[in-house]
């Protein structure tokens, strides 16, 4: 009886699936599979479906994990977290015409947000007119951040907690790419809506260019009035890696209100510096992306607010089993390891001209299984060591996590 | 299919084994001794859940501009002074200015008593006013506050010698002040002339743990209370930046931090410096042993602790005298500080020692011989002791 009962359920839900789409309308939108691309073409490097002759493909990723955590033996136990599931949908308007738009829900920040829709307008190869709301080309990570293409399940710290991935603004600028033989040169230049004083003034208690991302306003009016400019440059040779060099920088604070003048002027000034290669023959992966900020707070505020910061990160990645696995065709294992290091206050005190603390370092060991290229299950352990401002003794933490994310 | 069967299983098994396990891999807590933070024993769970409130106010409330941070402040946060509930750092020592007697602060509307020496930006900082002495005042340890608030004000008395009966070079006074209206007086309080006997702070200038807190919040952070409505910059009086509760559990939380526990106490060396520490009688002024009167939180009533400190002040002689005071005690009265966790300051200080009021001793053994006045005889008989004797006495003060 049970089994008839399933039966009739499954049957049923079956024909519901099928009289709502019919897959073989479905195609699936291979990505671009050129060899030669680089981090800017990351929005654009996605499994893609499109439906039926429809104009739009769809697709879109999850990520969800199991963690234990623990600092100084104090945990708040398991815990499990859904930490984001995003939609992708683009549009070939017409063969020069592209529009892409990313649509992210994070259900523990309560967040529903455009990270990015941008219309993507070809008046040459070297010279393209994006607009919209973009990703700001400040290191590597922030252009390419999809959850299924790590094999960790936190984001790396350097580039989330003091690089504000995901940091997108609304804005225009221009991109352009130049293929030459094994060599490959990309350029990005944008003019777009910038952070504002709660970098300085959050209850992060340091400086926190991931503040600013709590506050709505930043994508109707620029507090300083003054656009963020974000440039990069990144070259590419085959067998080698991609090298890339970013700014991103502009006046951040509100300094007038009313037409009255009631604050200076304040620039923050981001450089980064992200490489990518895998080596031949062993086909490990090595991604790493290092950046420095440099941000005007006033002498008369407190040291507790950085005027420097500088962290970054480097992943490994060997593939060590790449076979036939529990019937999934060309399933790989691959061990990994993340070293990171973040120091969010560079600089002495000026009471004791003793090292500012407020820094972190961390590894974290972790394999992951591919059963295909879009899904990865991920397990790894973070080893971390966090001083405070003073430099005392550190806080140790740990954490396993296990950890699923997937393309669809 | 049946190929796939043991490893799929091997797989679950293996990661419910690592959830099952991962407690053990995690980084152990510290010892108990060896840590500052934490409630005393034998709080209830009503109680730890307020301490719980407190500890989170304290320690992780961070303010800024948008939620009343200054517009001058010294810290962002309490925590911020406060690391680990241990003694601070000169990164956060505050300035206080303006007095010189028990005439009170001459500098009052000239943004005594003490400095914010930072502002918000699009605002200027306190200077010190042309004229006015000042102190500077490292933050102290948190830790075991509440048994000290509860110690009689007869026991105090108890410890004073103001005319050094006893022929010993020490004397000891407690500081006598107005209490401020939100602060009511100890059921057990004996007051002299309508001034009452102050305990918290470099100079005993706090009544009790409410007082000091409504002051760190105003002084420190620039954070007005229904306590304290005046904003310390305007000296305007504007609404409440902090709700009651907050305070109170603030308070509690304060109130409740477990006091420091020795380590080493067995120690041979340890021992034998307890022994000389009493002989050359440090302990004339840092009492081991104090008692608590009767409290509702039953973890604190009626308890004997060893804080080493008799809440009096003392003349501490010239070279520690910066000039300025507060309440009824003179420039160079200072009062005894608790001597527990002192071994454990170097873990809240970056590292290094920033002992005395001010933290300008870098280590124990320098902050005994800064020592003078009343610490005079005391202080020379430490420097007279042989090598392995201070070493003792040394070892004994890093276990408190």
């Amino acid at each position: 009886m049970k089994k008839l009962f399933t039966l009739i359920i499954s049957i049923g839900i079956g024909q519901m699936a099928f009289a709502q789409i019919d897959p073989k309308l479905l195609r699936a939108k291979p990505s671009d599979t050129a060899k030669n691309s680089l981090n800017m073409d990351a929005v654009y490097e996605r499994p893609f479906i499109a439906v039926g002759k429809l104009p739009v493909s769809v697709g879109g990723y999850m990520e969800a994990n199991w963690q234990y955590q623990g600092t100084d033996g104090i945990s708040e136990g398991q815990q499990f977290q859904f930490r984001r599931m995003t939609l992708f949908v683009a549009s070939t308007i017409s063969k020069r015409i592209k529009f892409l738009s990313e649509i992210e829900f994070e259900p523990a920040e309560k967040e529903i947000a455009v990270e990015f829709a941008a219309l993507d307008l070809e008046l040459h190869p070297l010279l393209n007119l994006r607009g919209g709301m973009i990703l700001n080309p400040i290191g590597a990570f922030n252009q390419n951040h999809d959850g299924p293409k790590w094999e960790f399940t936190d984001r790396p710290i350097a580039m989330t907690q003091m690089l504000p991935t995901t940091w997108s603004s609304a804005g225009f600028g221009i991109y352009g790419k130049n293929y030459s033989g094994d060599w490959m040169l990309g350029y990005e230049l944008y003019a777009t809506s910038s952070f504002d004083d709660s970098i300085i003034a959050n209850h992060e208690n340091r400086t926190s260019l991931a503040a600013s991302k709590r506050n709505p306003e930043r994508f109707e009016e620029i507090a300083s009035g003054q656009p963020l400019l974000t440039g990069k440059v990144a070259v590419r040779r085959n067998n080698i890696g991609e090298l890339g060099l970013s700014y991103m920088g502009g006046v951040y604070n509100k300094w007038q209100s009313d037409g009255i003048v009631i604050d200076d002027k304040r620039r923050l000034n981001v450089f980064a510096i992200d490489f990518n290669t895998t080596l031949p023959k062993l086909k490990t992966f090595i991604t790493a992306e290092w950046a420095w900020i440099k941000v005007d707070v006033p002498d008369t505020y407190s040291q507790q607010f950085g005027s420097r910061q500088m962290g970054g990160h480097i992943d490994i990645v060997q593939p060590v089993i790449k076979r036939t696995i529990l019937g999934w065709q060309h399933s790989v294992v691959s061990l990994a390891c993340r070293v990171e290091y973040v120091d969010w206050n560079v600089g002495k005190f000026r009471e004791t001209g003793g090292n500012i603390g407020d820094e972190l370092f961390s590894v974290m060991p972790g394999i992951s299984f591919r059963p295909r290229q879009q899904t990865v299950l991920r397990f790894s352990y973070r080893k971390q060591w966090q001083k405070d401002i003073l430099g005392n003794p550190p806080a140790r933490t740990g954490a396993v996590q296990f950890g699923v994310s997937t393309y669809f | 299919m049946q190929k796939r069967l043991p490893i799929v299983l091997l797989s679950l098994m293996s990661l419910v084994a690592i959830m099952v396990s991962c407690e053990k891999i995690i980084p152990s807590s510290p010892k108990e001794d060896e840590i500052l933070d934490g409630p005393v024993e034998g709080l209830s769970y009503d109680q730890l859940r307020r301490f719980a409130l407190g500890d989170a106010a304290f320690n992780n409330e961070i303010f800024t501009p948008a939620n009343g941070l200054g517009p001058g402040f010294v810290a962002t946060s309490c925590g911020s002074c406060h690391a680990g509930d241990g003694k601070g750092h000169p990164f956060t020592t505050l300035v206080r200015f303006g007095q010189t007697d028990e005439t009170g602060n001459k500098f009052l509307d000239q943004g005594g008593p003490q400095l914010q020496n930072r502002a918000i930006p699009g605002y200027k900082p306190e200077q010190i006013p042309a004229g006015a002495s000042f102190s500077k005042f490292t933050p102290p340890a948190n830790t075991g506050l509440g048994f000290l608030e509860l110690v009689a004000d007869a026991d105090i008395l108890a410890m004073a010698d103001p005319q050094d009966l006893d022929n010993d070079g020490i004397s000891g006074v407690p500081n006598y002040a107005v209490l401020p209206s939100y602060v009511q007086a100890f059921n057990n309080a004996i007051a002299l002339k309508g001034k009452y006997i102050h305990r918290f702070g470099k100079k005993a200038a706090a009544y009790n743990l409410l007082h000091q807190t409504v002051n760190a919040y105003n002084q420190d952070i620039g954070i007005t209370s229904s306590f304290d409505p005046v904003d310390a910059y305007t000296r305007m009086v504007i609404d409440p930046e902090i709700s009651t509760l907050t305070v109170n559990n603030v308070v509690f939380y304060l109130q409740t931090l477990k006091a420091p526990i020795q380590r080493d106490a067995g120690n041979a060396e340890v021992e034998t410096g307890r022994k000389l520490f009493e002989k050359i009688n440090c302990s004339g002024c840092h009492k081991p042993t104090l008692k608590t009167v009767f409290s509702p939180v039953v973890a604190l009533s009626n308890k004997e602790f060893h804080p080493y400190t008799d809440l009096l002040l003392h003349d501490m002689g010239p070279g520690l005298d910066d000039g300025y005071t507060e309440g009824s005690a003179k420039t160079f009265e200072w009062r005894t500080p608790p001597l527990w966790g002192l071994g454990l300051s170097m873990n809240s200080q970056g590292g290094s020692y920033h002992l005395l009021h001010d933290g300008r001793a870098k280590s124990i053994e320098e902050a005994v011989t800064l020592h003078g006045g009343e610490a005079s005889a005391s202080r020379n008989r430490f420097n007279q002791l042989s090598g392995a004797e201070r070493n003792a006495m040394l070892r004994f003060l890093e276990s408190l």
